[in-house]
């Protein structure tokens, strides 16, 4: 634009030149395609995370609310959550391995780690349902106060998360079984690894803010 | 077996709903059993329902929203002839009905009318806009889309079986708690827009990534044109917002359908959270909303006027200026909660920090008229409408942020007025602006001018007859949402603003006559080179409508306003550019997954609502199925020949070329 | 084809509001108490300082568009002005000026018009305590142990200082004569202080709304001079019920389009019984069908 310079000859209202020319095949190729799908789901963790903030705000705002009922201090196991934590931070190293097997094509790793992330994630599971069994029977259900639906909501959120990430692991492990190895298939494993990665990090979020917190007031 | 759901839920002794649902029943009946003689089906299921193709998804979404503009007008016709009638009389529609017709008139407006139509001008352009060959994720894409549908397919059954809402569009708690409303239009609420607004998420995350990685060749940021930009802010706005409202509504669902207590009168629950909570995605929505409108009159305006957008890197800034302090003023929704002289304070003056970077947009709209060579079609003079009703509109709402007024005028009719001022003069005057600019490249024809200007004048003039006497009555103390009142001075307003209701009335008579008009007479209207408007950026390179790829080879930019510079240099050397050398390209193949899954989801919702407990297992299941068979196949794009691409864009280049031709005649 | 920017029935109309608006006397354009004087010049001064800028952008849109239409051959054609340094600089400072200006106001005016600050008076405030509820306002008088529903009695030129709760759902407790709404909400007081200086009627209402007998959740405002406040207040300790746990929790019940009464006297401790909802919240809607989740009929 010959004209624009006249009116800005610095060039503020537009720039102008090449600055980094894009790739011919922007839209295709299966190496952009990985990295676009792999850009995509972080932004969708980033949603999912800012819902879990949504809990937290919540959680934080009730976490006083017990309506003469029992407080977090009076509640929280945390041998039970420490081996929770201990189970899930286990099989988010595994799942590593397991997405390492995978790209390497090695099906014993591949099979051999997510089975054990499986049965890690579902042990996390089952101790949670146990605690809030216990809860329950307890009297300590999330109807008896706004500290403990805000409790049950924010925790009980995760777990379903978690269980979303089981289910979302068998399929997968099905697929690479059925269809071996393929580009889209790696791709969804890549995804399901930032998922299991970021459960991961909410727990620890979780662990802090709820029962560490919740436990020493 | 059915929960709750018994014949009882259908209200047969209610007259007005039960002739309108029994109409609208006709009407689908009718358009189905045409469709289905007609022998359309079988193209409408290839090339629409389970198309996924940014394009058509892009139209899907617009006319989705034309539809339920319909039904929500309809809602808004009944409130205003209420009100106009109900002085010292309780009107024709009983409170509860009344109710229920201004919550879902709201619900429908913002989240099935202005939400899929900025979404679907977004999605059909952008991707044009940016030389791309489609979005990031197709198939979800559809998923989003048929979702959105499902929500506002569980809106309109409501009408029939059993109620809405009759606790306001954002149901504050605790009149929507089970204690207080105990019905079922709650739940429909909740769960339509549970569902749709995992279609809005879905489609965030799809414009974001494809915003921010796919373009064509040399399209860096700096150079997309204003409604990519805001295309972007708007879509990370749904990225960090529509998850807040997805919480919330699970909060008051849990409190609902479990007895927690998050919101509750009851053991702690705290009815300010929810107000919090609601506000934070809330005022968030509404730039999700004007921000995509604000691209539209960008690309307007420029191309109207004949002139690049003035101050462009200013409109970038001032975009994202609004998009980051839209999350810090929440609170100016309830200044009169008591929350103390400063916070208010505050969040007042951030309110008002806002109207910066807009007054900034304003003002670089009429700069970029300055010096122009205007035209005055239809999509401008929805623009021209827009500047000078957005200034009023954003004028009463700084006022509505000073804490002390809004202590006089919130909840009031003023603040109806407020709202409808910058909704309807801001969103969905940008909407028909950019519905008249893109409608040609979108089907191949213009829509009729003079139709579209009497509309336009019509919905101008409409609705400054409907809501300046909202502010007036707000200033005489007017509540919002009466059913029926007593004073006399208010009475008159009133009747004025249903006369407005009548002229918008017509307004959108016309605009259903533009539309079959402009069907009818396509062929007139017919325009074959492609850029009907002498357009400026990239979309009008593509012939119309663009072919499945949009671009036979992707282009490379080398300016700010791609298109116009490739004209510019064609016009130099009064030649196009040699022809380059065509592939096959590949393209995701159409998929049912999208419109499968919604299918589900609706029974799902359905059941949530009525409580049919085996019904929700059997979608839930059905829902994941349908994403594991379409994680299964082995197949998913298909290949388009080259010879193919070379035939699409050799007739592309001709018509460019006849275009040229008349140049160079005209030079001679 | 060039067309004509400016509708003539929006001239018009324009035109026509002022008068109008000065012909039907809006009500929070006629305050008749300090705070609502005070609202009402803080509304008149915003408005006239955005209106300075208002003004002159929606005449530059017509002026602009008109004379810069494409068949006006004299208008100068610039097809390559995008920027301007001076301009950019006149487009973000305008707004910001006004703005730091008006974020004055609120700020000042914020703190100024605090509901819950007290007013400057030389007599002491009356308290009155008010509860919204299913679908009535309840004004409870402490110092003079009277309460009475649906309409409110006080004394002109004396500062009044409200502590208002809810009963269930949320309200908002407005006289738009008198100035500041303010919720009410369950289980919390809401402070709001308010003054009449004459005497005179006034309408008072809900202004959140809070369910379908919503639009009946209007009440009377009789301010009247001291003397005959204190009239009133004896005349009603002379009639009517008393107003206990018991006839309150009768009155808590769901009820559209109360006439307005009094109560001789009241348990002293009722307003705080509500707030730390020491009598519950009221009930929702009684349905007389087996079966109220279906359908608005069953409510009634």
């Amino acid at each position: 634009m010959s004209g624009a310079a006249a009116t800005d000859p610095h060039r503020l209202g537009r720039s102008s030149g090449h600055r980094h020319a894009a790739s011919e095949h922007a839209a295709g190729g299966l190496h952009a395609k990985r990295i676009i799908t792999g850009y995509g789901f972080w932004i969708f963790l980033l949603s999912d995370i800012i819902m879990f903030s949504g809990f937290f705000a919540a959680y934080a705002v009730l976490s006083g609310n017990t309506a003469d009922g029992p407080s977090g201090k009076d509640l929280f196991d945390l041998r039970n959550v420490a081996i929770e934590t201990a189970c899930l931070l286990f099989s988010s190293f595994t799942c590593g391995i397991g997405g390492i097997g995978a790209h390497t094509r090695r099906g014993l790793w591949f099979y051999g780690a997510m089975t054990v992330t499986f049965l890690f994630g579902a042990a996390f599971l089952a101790l949670e349902i146990h605690e809030f069994a216990d809860l329950v029977a307890r009297g300590a259900g999330p109807t008896r106060s706004a500290f403990l639906s805000a409790f049950f909501t924010l925790v009980g959120c995760h777990g379903l998360h978690v269980t979303a990430g089981l289910l979302w692991l068998l399929t997968m492990m099905a697929q690479v079984f059925a269809k071996g190895y393929r580009a889209d298939i790696l791709r969804r494993i890549l995804c399901f690894s930032l998922f299991w990665h970021a459960l991961d990090i909410i727990w620890v979020a979780l662990f802090t803010v709820v029962y560490l917190m919740g436990a020493g007031q | 077996m059915l929960g709750k759901l018994s014949w009882d839920a259908i209200p047969y002794d209610q007259p007005i709903p039960m002739a309108a649902s029994s109409v609208v029943a006709l009407v689908i009946i009718g358009v189905l059993g045409w469709v289905t003689v007609k022998g359309y089906v079988p193209y409408l299921w290839k090339e629409w329902i389970t198309s996924v193709d940014h394009k058509r998804i892009g139209v899907m979404y617009c006319f989705l929203a034309l539809v339920m503009l319909l039904r929500g007008f309809s809602d808004a016709i009944m409130m205003r002839s209420q009100q106009a009638l109900a002085f010292r009389s309780p009107g024709y529609l009983p409170p509860e009905h009344y109710d229920q017709i201004f919550s879902a008139h709201g619900t429908l407006m913002i989240f099935f009318v202005a939400m899929p139509f900025v979404i679907g001008l977004m999605n059909f352009a952008v991707p044009l806009q940016l030389g791309a060959r489609d979005v990031a994720f197709p198939t979800l894409n559809s998923v989003g889309f048929w979702l959105t549908a499902t929500g506002a397919l569980l809106v309109n059954v409501s009408l029939v079986v059993g109620e809405f809402a009759r606790t306001g569009w954002l149901p504050y708690p605790p009149l929507s708690e089970l204690q207080y409303s105990p019905g079922v239009g709650v739940d429909y609420y909740l769960w339509a827009l549970e569902i749709s607004g995992v279609g809005t998420l879905i489609s965030g995350v799809n414009l974001v990534t494809t915003v921010l990685k796919i373009h064509a060749p040399g399209m860096t940021y700096m150079r997309m044109p204003m409604f990519c930009w805001t295309t972007l802010a708007a879509n990370l706005l749904i990225v960090a917002a529509f998850p807040i409202l997805t919480a919330t509504l699970a909060m008051l669902l849990l409190d609902r359908y479990l007895g927690f207590h998050f919101f509750t009168n009851e053991a702690g629950g705290n009815m300010m959270m929810f107000m919090n909570l609601i506000w934070a995605w809330g005022h968030p929505e509404v730039y999700i909303l004007i921000l995509p409108a604000f691209g539209v009159f960008s690309e307007v305006v420029s191309t109207f006027a004949r002139k690049p957008l003035f101050g462009y890197r200013s409109m970038v800034m001032a975009t994202m200026v609004i998009c980051l302090l839209s999350f810090t003023v929440w609170l100016h929704h309830f200044f009169t909660m008591g929350a103390g002289a400063d916070v208010n304070a505050i969040f007042g003056i951030m309110s008002m920090i806002i109207a910066v970077p807009t007054g900034v947009k304003v003002f670089n709209w009429l700069f970029t008229l300055y010096g122009g060579r205007i035209e005055f079609s239809t999509p401008l003079l929805w623009s021209l409408g827009f500047m000078v009703t957005f200034v009023v509109g954003g004028m009463t709402g700084v006022l509505l942020a000073v804490p002390p007024a809004d202590f006089v005028l919130h909840n009031s009719l003023f603040l109806v007025a407020h709202f409808h001022n910058v909704i309807i003069g801001g969103v969905l005057f940008g909407a028909f602006a950019g519905y008249n600019y893109w409608f040609p490249k979108a089907f191949g024809f213009r829509l009729h001018e003079g139709l579209g200007k009497a509309a336009f004048w019509c919905w101008l003039v409409g609705f400054y007859v409907a809501f300046m006497p909202l502010y007036v009555l707000g200033l005489m103390g007017m509540t919002r949402r009466m059913q029926h009142y007593d004073v006399p001075a208010w009475h008159p307003w009133l009747l004025v603003a249903a006369f407005g209701a009548a002229i918008i009335t017509v307004a959108i008579g016309l605009q259903v006559a533009q539309l079959v008009v402009s069907i009818r007479r396509r062929e007139e209207l017919r325009d074959l080179t492609g850029d009907p408007w002498n357009g400026r950026s990239l979309e009008w390179a593509t012939p119309s409508p663009p072919p499945a790829f949009n671009y036979a080879v992707l282009p490379t930019i080398e300016g700010e306003e791609a298109y116009w510079d490739i004209k510019q240099r064609a016009f130099e050397r009064l030649q196009l550019r040699d022809e380059p050398e065509y592939r096959e390209i590949e393209m995701p193949k159409n998929s049912p997954t999208g419109f499968v899954c919604a299918f589900f989801a609706s029974f799902m919702g359905f059941a949530l609502i009525w409580h049919i407990w085996w019904l929700v297992g059997v979608a839930a299941f059905g829902a994941f199925a349908t994403f594991v068979v379409f994680a299964w196949r082995d197949e998913d794009e298909y290949i388009i020949p080259a010879d193919e691409v070379a035939r699409i864009d050799r007739a592309n280049r001709a018509s460019r070329r006849a275009v040229l031709e008349q140049m160079r005649t005209a030079a001679r | 084809m060039p067309a004509e920017p400016a509708g003539p029935p929006r001239r018009a109309l324009v035109l026509l509001a002022p008068l109008a608006l000065a012909a039907c006397q809006p009500a929070v354009l006629d305050p008749q108490g300090s705070v609502g004087i005070a609202e009402k010049t803080i509304l008149i001064d915003s408005l006239a300082i955005m209106l300075a800028i208002v003004v002159p952008t929606v005449a530059a849109t017509f002026g602009f568009a008109w004379w810069f239409r494409a068949s006006n051959t004299r208008a100068r054609y610039m097809p390559h002005f995008g920027y301007s340094g001076a301009l950019e600089l006149l487009v973000w400072s305008v707004p910001l000026l006004t703005i730091l200006l008006l974020g004055g106001v609120a700020w000042i005016g914020s703190h100024d018009l605090d509901p819950a600050k007290p007013l400057p008076s030389s007599a002491p405030p009356l308290e009155v305590q008010g509860v919204s509820l299913d679908w009535k306002w309840l004004f409870i008088y402490p110092d003079q142990g009277v309460a009475s529903v649906n309409e409110l009695v006080i004394p002109a030129g004396i500062p009044v200082h409200f502590s208002l709760t809810s009963a269930s759902v949320m309200n908002a407790f407005f006289i738009p004569q008198l100035g500041s709404m303010i919720y009410t909400m369950n289980g919390m007081t809401s402070q709001l202080n308010l003054v009449a200086d004459n005497p005179g009627e006034f309408l008072g209402l809900s202004s959140h709304y809070s369910g379908d007998g919503f639009s009946d959740m209007h009440f009377d405002v009789r301010a009247v001079p001291a003397a005959r406040f204190e009239d009133w207040v004896n005349a009603t300790r002379g009639k009517g019920e008393s107003l206990d746990p018991g006839t309150y929790t009768s009155l808590a019940r769901q009820s559209i389009d109360v006439r307005p009464f009094t109560y001789r006297e009241v348990d002293p401790q009722l307003y705080q019984m509500i707030v730390t909802q020491k009598l519950p919240p009221g009930p929702g809607p009684e349905t007389g069908q087996p079966d109220r989740t279906v359908s608005p009929r069953t409510e009634k």
